[in-house]
This record gives C-alpha cells, sequence and structure tokens, in this order.
C-alpha cells in the first residue's frame, strides 16, 4: 500500500507542476494578478506531495519491501539502516527522485525569500521552474517510477548496496552535488524570465545573485566531497579521474564560476548583460547534459547508472526542449543595443572578462574531452577516449593563466585604472613571494622543483592580492585606527573563496610532485621505512561487520622512536554480493596523509601492501571546502535582503505576493 | 534582432545532433561485423616475460580477453573479481592497453596476476583491431578462437552470471558467508 501511496503522490505533484508551468506564466503574459499569485502555492504544493513520495518511498527501504523492485534491487535485510536509507538515491530511480525533491525544495526557497520582488518577475521565475519540474516528474513517471513491484515474485532478500555506495561520504555527496546542479535552475529561471520581461538591468542580477553563489557553493562542497570519497574509497588515493561522470559534475561548475563573476559586474555596473544571461543558460544546460552523459550510457564510467536508450532519448528531448527553447528566447530578446557603459581596458571589469573568458574555454575543454569519444564515433573514425593526459595538458596551464589576474581583481578599480597603481600596489611583495616560492621549491626535495616553485609562486601571488585588499579595507578607519565596517559578508566570502582556490592549486600540485608510494610485501614483523616514518606491520585479523568480514592489517606507524598512529587496513567481502572492498588507512594531518591501502593476500602469512606518502593532500579540500562555504557566505550579505527598495515604482504596484 | 545572437541556438543544434547519434550507437555494443570473426593477429611483446607473442598464443579455449591498464580505476574495481574467476579455472588472457609496462607489472605483483599472459599493447594497436572504446573491457573467445561476446565496462559476478555463463558452464557461484538469520 505504502509504495502505492508514494506513486499517487507523484502523480499528484506532477499535475500540480504542470499547474505552476502553465497559470502563473498565463497570468504573466495577461497581467491578472490571481494567477500570478498562485505561483508560490503550487510551489508550495509541489514540494509538499513530491516530499511525501519521497519519505514513502524512504519508509519501502527501511521496512526492507522488497516487493518495490529498487528496494530489492539496492537494499539488503542486513544493510545497516543509515545505508538503507541513502540507498535510496544509489540508484537511478531514486536518485531521480531526490533531484525533484531538491529541485522543489529551490522552488519553494525562491517563493519564500523573493516577496519584495515584482510580482510578475516571481511568477515568471516560478513558473520557468515548473516546467523544469514538469520534465522530471514526467521523466520518473514514465520511464523510471521508482515505486515499481516485483509482484508475485517477491525476491526474499535484496541485491543489497553496491559496497562502493556504503560509506558516510556518500550518504552527503549526492544531495549536496544535487543542491548545485539543481540550484543552477534558480539563475537560469531567473534569466528567462528577465528575457521574457526585457527587463535585463542590474536588479535582474542582483536577484539572482545570491542565489547562484549559493548553488555554486553547494556544487563547490559536492564535487569535493565526490574527489575526497574516491581518494579513501577506492583504495589507492586518488583524488581526481577526469572520469565523464566527474566531468558531468565539473562543467557546470566551471560555467557557474564565470558566472558568478560575471553577475558581478552585471550588477555593480550594468556590463556583459547578455553574456550574464547566456552564461545562466549554460551554467544550467550544462547541468541538464550531466544528467543525459550519467543516464543516458552513452559514455562509459564506473559512477554511471543502468543504461536505458529510452531513458537517454527522454532527457534529450526535454533537453532540447529547454536549451534550444532559451537559446532561441535568447537570439530572439537579448538587448541586441550594446551597453552604453564603458570601461577601460585597465579596469576591474577587464578583468572580469579574463575570468569570464579562461572558465568558459575551461568548460569547452572539458565539454570537447568528455564527448570525444562520441565525436570519433560519429564521424566513423574509431571508438577511442581521451584520458587524463589530455586534460592534465589543457586545462593546467588554463588555471595557470588566470591565476596572475586573480590577485589583481579585487584591488582594482571599476571602470577605470592604472597599471602604475596595480604595480605599486603589488610589486614588492610580489618579489617576495618570488623568493619564498624559489626557498621553497629547493626545500621540498632534493632537486629544484619548477612545477612547486610555479605553484608556491601562483598561489602566494593570489593570497597576496586577498591579504593586500584586507588591509586596505581594514586599515581605513579614523586616525589610522581599524574598522570592520567595510567587511561584508560579500567581501569575506569572496575573500574566502580566493584563499580556497589557492589552497587548491598548492595542494593539487604538491602532491602530484612530492608523492611517495611503495608497493610491497609484508608479513608480521615487517618493517619499512617511507621518507621519516617508519612502518611496522604488528598483526594480521580477522573482523565481521554487520554486513561483511573483513581481513585487518595492524600497522604501527613511528617517526624517531615516538608512536604517530595505529592505521588499521582492511580488504572486506560483503555477503550479498560477495563483492570485494579495500578499505584503506589513514593517518590525516595538515601537511600529509599517511595512506595504506591492503592489495592481495601472499601465501598464508603475508599481504601485498600499498604505502603511501602524500604531502599537503588535505589542501585539496579544505581548499574546495573554503571556496564552498566562501561561496555560502555572501548571500548573507545586506544588500540582498533590503530588495524592495530598488523595485522601480512603475512595478511596486503588484510587489506584495501572497505566500 | 541580430545573425549573431543565433550562434549558442545553432552550437548547441549540434552538439543535440551529436548527442542524438550517440544515443543511437550503443557504445558497448560490438560492432557486429567483429562478432564471430577470429581474434585480430598481432606481434607484441608479452609483459611479464617480455618474449614475441601473437595470436596463436591464446591457445587454451574458450577464455576471457580482459582488457585493462593502471590509468583506468574501474579495472581496480574489477580486479578482484578477475582473481576469483581465475582461482574458479577460467582462463583470462590479460590486453594491456595503452599502459606503460613498468607500472602494469607493479600493479600485478601487489594485486595478485589473474592473467594467463599479458598482451603488452602500449601503441593501443591491437586495441584498434578489436575495437576497443576504453578500460575495462571483457570478451569471450570461443573454442574456436572466434570473438564471441563483448562486455564494456567492470565485469561482475552478476554480468558474469548473465552473460557469460554459457561458455563457462563449470563455473560455480561463491558460496555467500553470513545468511538472512543474522538479523538486522
Amino acid at each position: 500500500m505504502i509504495p502505492e501511496l508514494g506513486h499517487v503522490a507523484l502523480i499528484i505533484a506532477f499535475v500540480l507542476a504542470i499547474g505552476l508551468a502553465v497559470v502563473p506564466m498565463w497570468g504573466a503574459a495577461r497581467r491578472d494578478v490571481a494567477a500570478m499569485n498562485m505561483a508560490p502555492s503550487l510551489a508550495v504544493g509541489v514540494t509538499v506531495f513530491v516530499a511525501v513520495a519521497f519519505a514513502l518511498l524512504a519508509v519501502s527501504f527501511l521496512q526492507d519491501d522488497f516487493s518495490v523492485a529498487v528496494v530489492a534491487a539496492n537494499s539488503n535485510s542486513l544493510l545497516p539502516p543509515i545505508f538503507k536509507f541513502s540507498a535510496l538515491w544509489g540508484n537511478h530511480e531514486g536518485s531521480l527522485l531526490l533531484w525533484v525533491l531538491i529541485l522543489s525544495g529551490w522552488m519553494t526557497a525562491v517563493a519564500t525569500f523573493s516577496r519584495g520582488l515584482p510580482l510578475v518577475m516571481v511568477a515568471r521565475v516560478l513558473s520557468v521552474m515548473g516546467m523544469v519540474a514538469v520534465g522530471f516528474l514526467a521523466f520518473s513517471l514514465l520511464t523510471s517510477n521508482p515505486f515499481e513491484r516485483l509482484l508475485p515474485n517477491t525476491p526474499l532478500d535484496g541485491n543489497d548496496l553496491n559496497p562502493l555506495l556504503q560509506d558516510p561520504g556518500l550518504i552527503i555527496h549526492p544531495p549536496l552535488l544535487y543542491m548545485g546542479y539543481v540550484g543552477l535552475s534558480v539563475p537560469f529561471a531567473f534569466a528567462i524570465a528577465a528575457l521574457m520581461g526585457g527587463r535585463l538591468d542590474a536588479s535582474w542580477a542582483r536577484w539572482s545573485r545570491p542565489w547562484t553563489n549559493v548553488a555554486w557553493g553547494f556544487l563547490s562542497l559536492g564535487i569535493m566531497l565526490g574527489s575526497w570519497w574516491a581518494y579513501y574509497e577506492l583504495g589507492w588515493g586518488g583524488w581526481w579521474f577526469w572520469d565523464p561522470v566527474e566531468n558531468a559534475s565539473f562543467m557546470p561548475w566551471l560555467m557557474g564560476t564565470a558566472l558568478v563573476h560575471s553577475l558581478a559586474a552585471t550588477e555593480k555596473r550594468g556590463v556583459f548583460r547578455s553574456w550574464t544571461v547566456l552564461l545562466a543558460i549554460f551554467a544550467f544546460s550544462l547541468s541538464l547534459l550531466g544528467t543525459f552523459l550519467v543516464r543516458s550510457g552513452v559514455l562509459t564510467s564506473v559512477h554511471a547508472f543502468a543504461a536505458d536508450p529510452e531513458r537517454g532519448l527522454f532527457i534529450l528531448i526535454f533537453l532540447a526542449l529547454v536549451v534550444g527553447g532559451s537559446l532561441l528566447l535568447y537570439a530572439l530578446r537579448a538587448p541586441s543595443v550594446a551597453s552604453r557603459v564603458n570601461y577601460s581596458g585597465v579596469s576591474r571589469e577587464s578583468l572580469l572578462m579574463i575570468n569570464n573568458l579562461v572558465f568558459t574555454v575551461s568548460t569547452i575543454v572539458v565539454l570537447l574531452g568528455t564527448l570525444f569519444p562520441l565525436i570519433m564515433d560519429a564521424f566513423s573514425l574509431g571508438k577511442y577516449s581521451v584520458g587524463p593526459p589530455y586534460f592534465n595538458a589543457v586545462f593546467v596551464p588554463l588555471m595557470a593563466l588566470v591565476m596572475p589576474f586573480m590577485a589583481v581583481g579585487p584591488l582594482s578599480r571599476w571602470r577605470e585604472d592604472t597599471t602604475r597603481r596595480w604595480l605599486h600596489e603589488l610589486l614588492v611583495p610580489g618579489l617576495g613571494v618570488l623568493v619564498v616560492a624559489i626557498v621553497l621549491a629547493f626545500l621540498g626535495s632534493d632537486d629544484f622543483n619548477l612545477w612547486i616553485a610555479l605553484a608556491v609562486l601562483l598561489a602566494g601571488w593570489v593570497a597576496l592580492g586577498v591579504v593586500k585588499d584586507l588591509w586596505r579595507r581594514i586599515a581605513t578607519g579614523v586616525d589610522g585606527g581599524l574598522t570592520w565596517r567595510r567587511l561584508t559578508p560579500s567581501f569575506l566570502g569572496m575573500t574566502l573563496a580566493h584563499l580556497g582556490f589557492a589552497a587548491v592549486v598548492l595542494g593539487a600540485v604538491v602532491v602530484t610532485q612530492e608523492n611517495e608510494e611503495r608497493d610491497l610485501r609484508m608479513a608480521v614483523g615487517d618493517v619499512e621505512t617511507l621518507g621519516a616514518y617508519r612502518f611496522e606491520l604488528m598483526s594480521l585479523g580477522q573482523q565481521a561487520g554487520p554486513n561483511y568480514l573483513a581481513d585487518q592489517a595492524v600497522f604501527e606507524v613511528r617517526r624517531d622512536q615516538e608512536l604517530i598512529a595505529v592505521l588499521v587496513p582492511e580488504k572486506r567481502r560483503y555477503s550479498a554480493s560477495g563483492q570485494i572492498m579495500t578499505e584503506a588507512a589513514i593517518d590525516a594531518r595538515l601537511w600529509r596523509d599517511l595512506y595504506i591501502a591492503l592489495g592481495e593476500p601472499i601465501g598464508e602469512q603475508a599481504w601485498a601492501v600499498r604505502l603511501q606518502y602524500k604531502p599537503m593532500v588535505r589542501w585539496l579540500w579544505l581548499g574546495a571546502l573554503m571556496i564552498g562555504l566562501g561561496a555560502l557566505v555572501t548571500a548573507f550579505d545586506r544588500r540582498y535582503r533590503s530588495q524592495r527598495s530598488n523595485v522601480p515604482a512603475a512595478q511596486q504596484g503588484v510587489a506584495a505576493v501572497a505566500g | 534582432m541580430q545573425a549573431k545572437k543565433f550562434i549558442p541556438l545553432v552550437a548547441f543544434a549540434v552538439l543535440a545532433g551529436l548527442l542524438f547519434r550517440g544515443l543511437s550507437i550503443d557504445p558497448t555494443e560490438l560492432p557486429a561485423a567483429r562478432l564471430g570473426q577470429p581474434f585480430p593477429d598481432f606481434a607484441q611483446t608479452e609483459l611479464i616475460s617480455g618474449r614475441q607473442i601473437s595470436v596463436s598464443a591464446l591457445a587454451e579455449r574458450p577464455a576471457l580477453v580482459n582488457v585493462w591498464a593502471t590509468w583506468c580505476y574501474s579495472c581496480r574495481v574489477e580486479h578482484p573479481y578477475l582473481l576469483t574467476l581465475a582461482e574458479q579455472g577460467v582462463p583470462i588472457y590479460g590486453l594491456n592497453y595503452k599502459d606503460e609496462p613498468a607500472k602494469a607489472r607493479e600493479w600485478l605483483a601487489q594485486l595478485g596476476d589473474p592473467y594467463q599472459l599479458n598482451v603488452s599493447d602500449v601503441e593501443g594497436s591491437v586495441g584498434l583491431d578489436l575495437g576497443v572504446y576504453g578500460a575495462p573491457e571483457t570478451y569471450v573467445l570461443d573454442a574456436a578462437g572466434h570473438i564471441a561476446h563483448r562486455h564494456v565496462g567492470v565485469l561482475d559476478e552478476a554480468v558474469f552470471k548473465r552473460d557469460f555463463s554459457r561458455w563457462f558452464p563449470a563455473v560455480a557461484p561463491p558460496a555467500v558467508a553470513a545468511g538472512p538469520e543474522g538479523g538486522q
């Protein structure tokens, strides 16, 4: 009964979403206040029924109802309850439901926090999001019904959740990632609404900026968690693979990065207006494209869900309607007159333009690399894929290219600036960073390492610009005193995110360059030294988990006789699937990780073991965390809350929205 | 209205066409022309011994030919199952695809070696003749030495039971360690 109720709730949500997609849009065209006023209630209605469907599916999982196909395929009675719950989104059908739930959550958030906006705008934004919801609810109901039953042949027990996904990281990684993915539908909807209304001005940019920043922040956090999970769960210490599914989330992030910066220019100076709209459309389109790539089976990947061409066709048609429709609207309605705002070649506008160029080119580069197998196939040139070498060769220089400008950006002035002033601000400390970079590169290893020198130089340079800017803002109090007044949330958020970017670059380069690893055969009592660390295998044993049996090895790690860590890597065999998993043991510190993974047993008393020393690998995720949190912080800026005062008088009349 | 504002729309149309074509070509499908054909001949070195080998080295049949590389992390996921299969008596030949031989040897030393032998295909030319899409991929070589089946992606027990067991009827599923009576 419960699954059927869930199915009904999903159908009701679908009907309400159709109402949301049609009625307020019609109202906006006819200036019908009553119709437009229905938008927030309809949005909340969709959310409630999707939430009910989601909760009922969760109940089926928790109650081990193996008559439900997705539960039987992805859960097991022995699975710990928390994983029974997260198994809900460890598969195509359930994760799609999560997608829709998060989309409707964003709709409700927009309905709640946009009361100060003109009614027409709110109606159109929610209606556009409603259209997206219609598409995904139809996708779920028609091709991927999560409530499908296996009757009368109900299995006695489930197939179990893929052991790779039985991990705390995977409980929160998909929801965070989807928050970002789906959140990009908000700036998209604002852009479409603005195009429809023909008002592409600063106020549109100001309204969508906080939403964009929050969505992009979640996307950063989601990608970070995915990378961290791969690092400790796949058991060999890699942290980024340029896998099609990783790229699927990375492309919207790159486009989002351009969008976040372009919106700043549009809001503050009214420049790049058409371009910003285009970026908003592209960022969400790439989210949809990612969904297509992951779920259609056109590209192979370990992350990919079960391939199904029928589903692929559905998303492709949906993609064509949404993206094609938006770009057609853009072509017809984007302002054809170039903005009258002038800025010189040396100004903050120009620097933001460089950011936009670099990140757009990076997106295209990753897109081409990801779709390369399809392109080759389409021209019958054989089945190929480009590997990580391509991505590294193209992507790394692009990031290095943008960093010199990153330090200058926050210090620069809008409209017109001088290179003399930039030199004055940054030359002397810049030389200092150069010296530090060279010295550190010698310290890190025996030989001079050019890559580390470059990374320290670029990251230090970015940090320098940030600190200079921070100081400039603080040290403007009266009588040379300090003032904190100018440290607004949006400034602090940007500062944090830029520092985070520098940390990611530093971590990535140092761990790639200075990583040490050794593959060994070790028996009890064997000792091995890696750098300053002495690893001793103390004992071997077995341990039974709730749904697996693990071989364990106990290692003691010492440095100068002092015990640093006891590490217990495992090799698990999961009972239901018979799958074998490597659980690496990691001693994590700010400056280095020690990483032990078990390979295969060799004879009775020995194992193949991989020991790794990974300097500064934590900086990657700390940096990404800073980027994500920084983006979230900016949304608390006061000026986003006092929106009503900026609404032109002509639209004030219909600004009150019933909620 | 300006023509250049249609550029994004046109670019997207091209992309959508490409994606549509992508849907109709299943990357996991063996090109029909190769199915039932003999395994393409090659002259490569064997990964461990370094001796020159040709297709005649793949003598024990039916057998699996597994395409793998150290840069492929799905291969790592797949590897333990290959070891299980080898233990159960399935002959497996490796095609070490576009890889560094030193790294590949280190991998086998650490993770265990399920392969009868490994064709070292550094340039990817054997892979090209075979129509390899990426790693991992697994082919079935039937008793006559013809390519009988192709699987793209990780080979696991479920896939083996479904698609491979008719060539290897002797492979028994491994005993399950714990029953459902283990409680919640």
